[in-house]
């Protein structure tokens, strides 16, 4: 039995769902919904500072978790400020529900105070979206969200719910119940065994994991494949942290920043097997020379990416769990028929072992922590010290958009999947440090640390405060060029060196800007012992932020001119005759 | 309605697409507003409400291009999206939906709606 308020329902529904935390921001609009959350016992509130910074908040949990989060806005302007959170989950596939406040039902369509039509704003960056509009309905809606955001694809849901539906009386006589992911189909074992026959007939196979393997939970299993089949193995930047760096099969990530052994490979490969990637541009180049002399085997759960770009020779719409754990037996018993190893595969394991060995990464600095790489490798190395990783599970890597996420995406070392948390589709700005936050309260247990630059921070600093309030174990760690770096390469690469409106003139004080939020901050660049230091900072209870000044300058290497094939990427080879700098080993291992 | 602007694509013909959908008055935008995004052009709509209104039919009629097959792909993932079937058609459709209103056209417009 239940009797109250709309919002009350709201929120007794999401207690049954399990929900624990919700980011956001009250308004006039959703002030009913906002008394009901303050009367509940077992749903925190996180009162961000701006409703993209409570979206990312969320996003920062499901990614983690892979359960949907949700998040609070108001009408209007919280409505429009939470559209680019919602538009990065569509495109990286994360299930985050928003909930916001709406005008009353009689006042929709006059223009009244904060109303905007967040309904139609949102249709294309939503998996789905409702505008409720009588208070029977959100009996239905509330656990419908639910199930449409986690299952299948996973995707963002908005439920916008006029003012007057939340206050709206209802009695129930029973609570629906909570809402259970749909069983997913069993893959077409057919087509599994013709891709069994593909991969072992192949003489030169890769496979490529994207974000779908991560949210499927399937890193080991797609590692026990291609150990099974002998596969070489690259990865899109949401898929990184499927198989060590070591392995001698990592290839490591493809693409636009991509290692140089992996775009050469791709190049020469006779199968692409691809698995939970939607074969994005940054991750393919210039198309028509992706893989051109490849058969292409793919396997997604969303059937409309299959043949989308690309025209598969065998196209198979599966949980990418299920259909890796079909193909494995199968692998298995052709590859016994044939004397344990899928034939002919000695070759081309020794030509990719030779090619990784020609182009080692080019990381120069790893290690010293006042180097864009270093930064990044230290505080790696730092945190998968035995100290940080006792209590079982590792750090949370998260980063904001631009040279340092893909430094991190290069250099991390032992990304793990669930624990690599990037805006990938979208590319936002901003994104690194609520998602953080969000990750921290989540996982308390876990350090998470948060690589950022002076462009991405500012875009969401407000969200230093939140940190302060909630004592998120979250590191910023600040790669500060004063300016924006990746947009400098590419003027200074492409645009005859024309650097223009990218770099910043009033240099920020962020070790004052984070102690006037209430955040520890120290300056690794007038440290003694940077090391040491930059430790202790990992180490703290509570929230921190570690600046590093580096050279705006400093270019990311390989680099795929936009609309270029991937092979014919720039810079990044190891020199032969090298003075000065470090070379280091490939990421990939030998 | 119009996508925008795909003059490089020669239609081989046309098809319809019946589409069954849920009946509310959200439906249409995320019907229309998915083919606008993705630039594909619908050159006619007919829709009816279905038995007891609670779902209706949209008759889509779409030029026959390469990508007609990926943008049905994608109105299936439509929450209120039930069933679509594609079938072939021709121009004449187009010109007999016009030939169904004709009667009210006749009397001619009204004057006392407010508007």
């Amino acid at each position: 039995m239940f009797e109250g308020n709309g919002a009350e329902l709201v929120i007794r529904l999401l207690e049954r769902q399990g929900v624990k935390r919700i980011p956001g921001i009250p308004g006039g609009a959703n002030l009913p919904l906002y008394d009901a959350l303050g009367a509940s016992r077992s749903i925190r509130h996180i009162l961000a500072r701006h409703e993209q910074g409570a979206g990312f908040m969320a996003q920062g949990m499901a990614r983690t978790t892979g359960q949907p989060a949700v998040f609070f806005a108001t009408s209007g302007p919280g409505a429009t400020n939470t559209l680019t959170a919602i538009a990065d989950a569509k495109l990286d596939s994360v299930p985050i529900i928003c909930i916001t406040g709406q005008v009353p039902s009689q006042l929709i369509g006059t223009d009244a105070f904060q109303e905007v039509d967040i309904y139609g704003m949102s249709l294309p960056v939503t998996k789905h979206n409702f505008l409720v509009r009588s208070v029977a309905e959100l009996a239905h809606v509330i656990p419908e969200a639910f199930r449409i955001a986690s299952p299948g694809r996973p995707g963002p849901v908005l439920i916008d719910i006029p003012k007057d539906v939340q206050t709206a009386r209802i009695r129930l006589s029973e609570l629906p119940e909570p809402a259970q992911p749909d069983p997913v189909e069993a893959p077409d074992v057919l087509a599994l065994s013709q891709a069994a026959q593909m991969i072992c007939a192949a003489k030169r196979p890769i496979l490529l994991l994207g974000g779908g393997v991560a949210s499927s939970g399937a890193s080991s299993v797609a590692r026990k494949l291609a150990e099974a089949a002998s596969l070489p193995v690259t990865m899109s930047l949401l898929g990184l942290g499927a198989l060590p760096d070591a392995h001698p099969l990592n290839l490591g990530m493809l693409g636009m920043h991509g290692t140089r052994a992996a775009n050469i490979l791709l190049e020469e490969c006779d199968l692409l097997l691809v698995a939970g990637a939607r074969l994005d541009d940054r991750a393919t180049g210039r198309l028509e020379r992706f893989c051109s002399e490849a058969k292409l085997i793919h396997i997604d759960i969303d059937q409309s990416e299959l043949d989308k770009l690309k025209l598969a020779h065998l196209a198979i719409t599966a949980d990418v769990g299920a259909a890796l754990a079909g193909l494995l037996p199968l692998v298995q018993a052709e590859a016994g028929q044939i004397g344990g190893q899928c034939e002919g595969r000695g070759p081309w394991l020794a030509r990719v072992a030779q090619c990784k060995a020609e182009n080692p990464s080019q990381f120069p600095g790893l290690d010293n922590p006042l180097t864009p790489y270093g930064l990044v490798r230290c505080t790696g190395e730092l945190l998968a010290s035995s100290e940080f990783s006792s209590e079982g599970e590792g750090a949370i890597v998260v980063t904001d958009v631009g040279q340092h996420q893909m430094r991190a995406a290069q250099a991390y070392p032992d990304l793990k999947p669930r624990a690599w948390l990037t805006s990938g589709g979208l590319g936002t700005m901003g994104f690194g440090l609520p998602a953080a936050i969000g990750a921290a309260l989540a996982n308390p247990a876990r350090r998470v640390v948060c690589f950022s630059g002076d462009g991405s921070l500012q875009m969401n600093i407000q969200e230093l405060a939140t940190a302060a309030e909630t004592g998120a174990n979250v590191t910023v760690v600040l790669a500060d060029n004063g300016g924006l770096g990746l947009v400098q390469q590419q003027q200074d690469l492409f645009y005859g060196r024309r650097i223009f409106a990218s770099d910043y003139r009033v240099r920020i004080d962020f070790v004052k800007i984070a102690e006037g939020f209430g955040v520890r901050a120290l300056d690794l660049n007038l440290s003694r012992d940077p090391l040491s230091d930059l430790e202790r900072a990992l180490k703290r209870e509570g929230p921190c932020l570690v600046r590093v000044p580096v050279a705006a300058e400093d270019n990311v290497y390989p680099i795929v001119p936009p609309g270029a094939a991937n092979i014919d990427m720039i810079g990044g080879e190891p020199a032969r005759d090298m003075i000065g700098g470090e070379v280091c080993a490939a990421k990939g291992g030998n | 309605m119009t996508g925008s602007a795909n003059d490089k694509i020669t239609p081989k013909g046309f098809m319809a697409l019946r589409l069954t959908v849920n009946n509310h008055p959200g439906v249409m935008s995320h019907v229309c507003g998915l083919f606008a995004r993705r630039a594909f052009n619908v050159e006619g709509i007919l829709v009816t409400p279905q038995q007891g209104g609670d779902t209706s039919r949209i008759w889509l009629v779409v030029n026959a291009d390469a990508r007609l097959g990926q943008m049905i792909r994608q109105v299936r993932k439509l929450y209120d999206v039930l069933e679509v079937l594609a079938f072939e058609a021709d121009e004449s459709s187009l010109e007999r939906m016009d030939e169904c209103m004709a009667g009210w056209e006749q009397a001619g417009p009204c004057a006392e709606i407010g508007a």
